[in-house]
């Protein structure tokens, strides 16, 4: 086996320094009735080249762009990836290398992840960005904890835009503990109901998606007044940061906690992951905060570094007492982002956020001109609900037999929109693939 | 001794991203505007982030640079306690690259994705027979999440039953993350402490099992490599308690093909895919922790499950007693991808031996420094070995003074001070991936090192000299934090 360099004569001289007969006898402290008696009952080994044809094999099965459209977002979506991005990430520097527990030999992850935390505070409006959480959905789950940490209250609310996948971790996530959710009701211009809080005065934190799961962008700012008119903590989830290269960020409409899914930024949906938790939080709110974070300091000789800090929030150090569990999170995601932030750049994502707002735009008419209706008439960004005219599921499944997955069917999460599609649209949409779909649905 | 390894090569300082660039240049080939430019409601527009400007070329040198700063495991041997730093083979990493897979959309409808639907199914079932369980879920995105499902059911199993229970038994051997992940779930944790041979006794267990304990969280082998020799007799107690076995299959590399955990008493275990099934680290993540459980908790494993009939596979969260939901998605499905491949070109007989050769480098590593550092536990180990700096300590010489040492010899340390039953403790795990002259190197650096201590103690309290920074002041970073640039 090519990954196991011991040759027949180095172990034979191994297991005499150990003063062992054979492998097997490596194995004298487990008891002999904690033994298998029996081989693994797997399949024999593959050459690389038969791995190869294997997984050919099943990666032809798997519909994909560009021989199928595909109109889907719901929080994993497709934009380009520079090519200089993935070659980069493949440095084995960087992926085969774990924690950087040992700083003077890590500096290159450590460096990374700083601008990647100065990245996302600036994308986000925020003072201070973690290393990163495991997802969009994992990040909600422990705001919401960390507002309750905080808070020293027990009740959250959430709005019903948040992506339901979303809500369903946090559920998981609160469940336990005792903790009371709260869902918010929704208005008929596709945003949050927030004129009930006014009632709620024992509220840990409300949770407010933008742009929501319907792809509108939320009026935060009159949300956040609202919230801390309440007492609570506002936090802001996201599923599509390109957005805040177009909308005005989270941070600047006045939210403590903002978080979500990162994928976006540089790094392949893969069937759902890995992603990426971003986290961040206003500067005083810090040492409730979850996950890793990297400082700058100096060495003995004053030269700047890098290292990981304020590790007493961390479960290594505080044990049950830790903000969270987390220890391994997604670091090399976070530094596919930031790679991609680089290369798009200050001045490119401004860009890339109007094309990508520009397109939707394009195919909202064209649907709505071939008597589709767009609900909600809120500003969106990327994505939009449409109600398909007559019979809704013989339009889906015909589309989809000329290889169009025309968007997320809405009606299981949301019974009250059973004809309707939440469709998305980016740079990667071409203005032909859009024709073709306004002339099938109209047809 | 031969030349150390390491050696100072031209390394490039960098400067900090937003201290490149110019305004107007960009690294990202735009797409062709096709349609024209719709109107932006002015209310909710704004002004985009105060990103730099630079072009390809300013890019890549950037990250090239940075790299250069990095140890990892393509560039030496990474003999970091309990996180089992084997090669990372590069075959799986095209195999994950796959358009088929890295540009599938997790809502496909399911005759949309059969191939990574299959793929899921099949690995649910491989890692089923590895650690002899009858259920597996992929969500829990690293180990800690595993954990954190693990007591989800655990918590769940004890509800539907009609008990509350507060309490779970932690080992002091086991891993930080356990009671942070036992008290997500509202269990507050209690202490057992392991004997003079290293392991937990019986006796300590039934001291402290009670019916208001919801089980045990166990580490086998436990985080000082060694097999916890009584584990049947602490399932039986807990058992007898009502209670629970839970498994931290951190150290699972010790013992694939050796031992089935489902078949010694564990009812509920996670794996790292990112240790024991050779995906790579990627720094700190992303990972995979699947949860693996008996037949009589699989209705309480998180939804949705990949379910398998006459017309193939699909995802299906028609479990009324489920957990619920871990994950946005179906797990990290990209690492999930890469430890398949792994069992894959392993398969039974390869893993088998991959455990046995893991164990073979840590006893002989073992064997050959027992004179050169302090040995607490003087027994066969499995994957890994613990020693102190009990033997340095007249040198006023400290584990991190070893260990940043070295580093000038062309190694990552070892883990230092864990497990914390071992003071000062250092905790190497060779993995079977390294090759016997590697090994010998390492077991020479370490003697030089040793005797260094004692002849010029101050090239171990300067160390390390050759990488890029010297020792950090951590304190500092700390005391007055410097988070975002």
């Amino acid at each position: 086996m090519r990954y196991l360099p011991h040759t027949e004569e180095e172990i034979a001289s191994m297991l005499r320094v150990v003063g062992t007969e054979d492998l097997d006898g490596l194995f004298s402290p487990v008891p002999p009735d904690c033994k298998m008696g029996t081989a693994l009952d797997l399949p024999d080994a593959l050459t690389e080249w038969e791995l190869g044809a294997f997984m050919n094999g099943l990666a032809a099965t798997m519909a994909t762009s560009p021989a199928y459209k595909i109109f889907m977002g719901g929080g994993s979506y497709e934009h380009y990836i520079p090519e200089s991005v993935s070659y980069l990430l493949g440095r084995s520097e960087f992926s085969t290398a774990y924690t950087p527990y040992q700083p003077e030999i890590s500096q290159g992850t450590l460096q990374a992840i700083y601008e990647y935390q100065t990245l996302t505070a600036r994308l986000l409006g925020m003072e201070v960005a973690n290393a990163s959480m495991y997802d969009g959905a994992s990040a909600l789950a422990e705001a919401l904890l960390m507002a309750i940490r905080i808070t020293k209250r027990k009740r959250v609310a959430l709005s019903p835009l948040i992506h339901p996948h979303y809500r369903a971790v946090v559920r998981t996530y609160l469940g336990p503990g005792g903790h009371e959710l709260v869902e918010l009701p929704s208005l008929e211009n596709g945003r949050t109901d927030i004129s009930g809080l006014a009632g709620m005065d024992d509220l840990a934190a409300v949770a407010i998606q933008s742009p929501n799961f319907f792809g509108c962008i939320e009026n935060l700012k009159a949300a956040g007044e609202a919230i801390h008119e309440a007492g609570a903590l506002f936090i802001a989830s996201f599923t599509e940061p390109l957005a805040y290269g177009l909308f005005k960020n989270p941070g600047c409409q006045g939210a403590d906690i903002v978080c979500g899914e990162g994928q976006s930024l540089g790094i392949p949906r893969s069937f759902g992951g890995p992603g990426l938790g971003m986290f961040t939080c206003r500067m005083k709110h810090v040492r409730n905060m979850p996950g890793r974070l990297v400082g700058k300091t100096a060495d003995r000789d004053g030269r700047a570094g890098f290292v990981l800090t304020l590790a007493t929030r961390e479960q290594h150090i505080r044990r049950e007492k830790a903000n969270s569990n987390i220890c391994t999170n997604n670091s090399l995601c976070a530094l596919a982002s930031a790679m991609y932030l680089a290369s798009v750049g200050g001045t490119g994502i401004r860009d890339l956020a109007s094309l990508n707002y520009d397109k939707t735009e394009y195919l909202k008419r064209g649907l709505r001109g071939v008597g589709c209706t767009v609900p909600f008439d809120s500003s969106t960004f990327n994505e939009f609900v449409v109600e398909f005219p007559k019979g809704f599921k013989d339009t889906y499944s015909r589309l989809l037999e000329k290889r169009i997955v025309a968007g997320i069917i809405l009606g299981n999460w949301y019974p009250e929109l059973p004809n309707h599609s939440l469709l998305c649209v980016t740079e990667t949409t071409t203005k032909e693939d859009m024709d073709e779909l306004i002339r099938e649905v109209g047809s | 001794m031969k030349e150390p390894q390491g050696t100072s090569g031209l390394i490039f300082n960098e400067p900090l991203l937003w201290e490149k660039g110019k305004e107007g240049r960009i690294g990202f080939s735009m797409p062709r505007r096709d349609v024209v430019p719709s109107p932006v409601d002015e209310g909710l527009a704004g002004d985009g982030p105060d990103f730099p400007d630079l072009s390809e070329v300013d890019v890549v040198r950037h990250y090239t640079r940075l790299s250069q700063w990095n140890f990892g495991v393509d560039t030496g041997m990474y003999p970091l306690g309990s996180c089992t730093m084997k090669y990372n083979p590069k075959i799986n990493e095209r195999q994950a690259a796959l358009p088929g897979f890295a540009d599938a959309h997790p809502l496909l409808p399911a005759e949309l994705s059969q191939g990574a639907l299959e793929l899921m199914w099949h690995l649910e079932r491989y890692l089923a027979e590895i650690t002899g369980m009858d259920a597996v879920t992929l969500q829990p995105a690293a180990g800690a999440h595993g954990e954190l499902t693990g007591m989800l059911i655990v918590h769940a199993y004890h509800t539907g039953r009609g008990s509350r229970r507060s309490k779970i038994l932690v080992p002091d051997t086991a891993h930080g993350t356990n009671p942070a992940s036992a008290a997500l779930c509202g269990f507050s944790s209690v202490a057992v402490r392991s004997d003079e041979r290293g392991i937990i006794p019986p006796e300590a267990v039934a001291a402290v099992m009670d019916e208001d304990t919801a089980g045990i969280m166990i580490t086998n082998p436990n985080t000082l490599g060694l097999f916890e020799e009584n584990i049947r007799e602490i399932a039986d107690i807990v058992h007898a308690k009502g209670g629970l076995v839970y498994g931290d299959g951190a150290n699972m590399n010790a013992v694939m093909g050796i031992v089935q955990m489902g078949k010694i008493g564990f009812d509920v275990m996670h794996l790292n895919l990112h240790k024991t099934f050779s995906t790579p680290h990627g720094g700190g993540g992303p990972g995979s922790g699947p949860v693996c459980v008996k037949d009589f908790l699989a209705p309480l494993l998180p939804v949705p499950r990949v379910v398998h009939s006459e017309e193939g596979y699909r995802l299906s969260e028609a479990f009324p007693e489920s957990i619920g939901r871990l994950h946005a998605f179906h797990g990290n499905f990209g690492v999930l991808l890469k430890a398949f491949c792994y069992i894959m070109s392993m398969g039974g007989g390869g893993l088998k031996r991959a455990s046995q050769l893991a164990v073979l480098n840590a006893n002989y590593i073992k064997e050959n420094l027992e004179e050169t550092l302090y040995l607490p536990y003087k027994r066969p180990c499995m994957h890994e070995c613990v020693f102190s700096d009990k033997l340095q300590e007249t040198e006023k010489i400290t584990t991190l003074d070893m260990a940043k040492r070295l580093m000038d010899y062309g190694f990552h340390p070892p883990t230092i001070y864990f497990p914390l039953v071992v003071h000062g403790a250092m905790m190497i795990e060779p993995t079977e991936t390294e090759s016997k002259e590697d090994i010998d190197r390492f077991i020479e650096a370490i003697r030089a090192i040793a005797t260094e201590a004692r002849d010029n103690p101050d090239l171990l309290r300067e160390a390390p000299a050759r990488p890029k920074v010297r020792r950090l002041d951590e304190t500092a970073a700390a005391r007055k934090p410097c988070l975002t640039g």
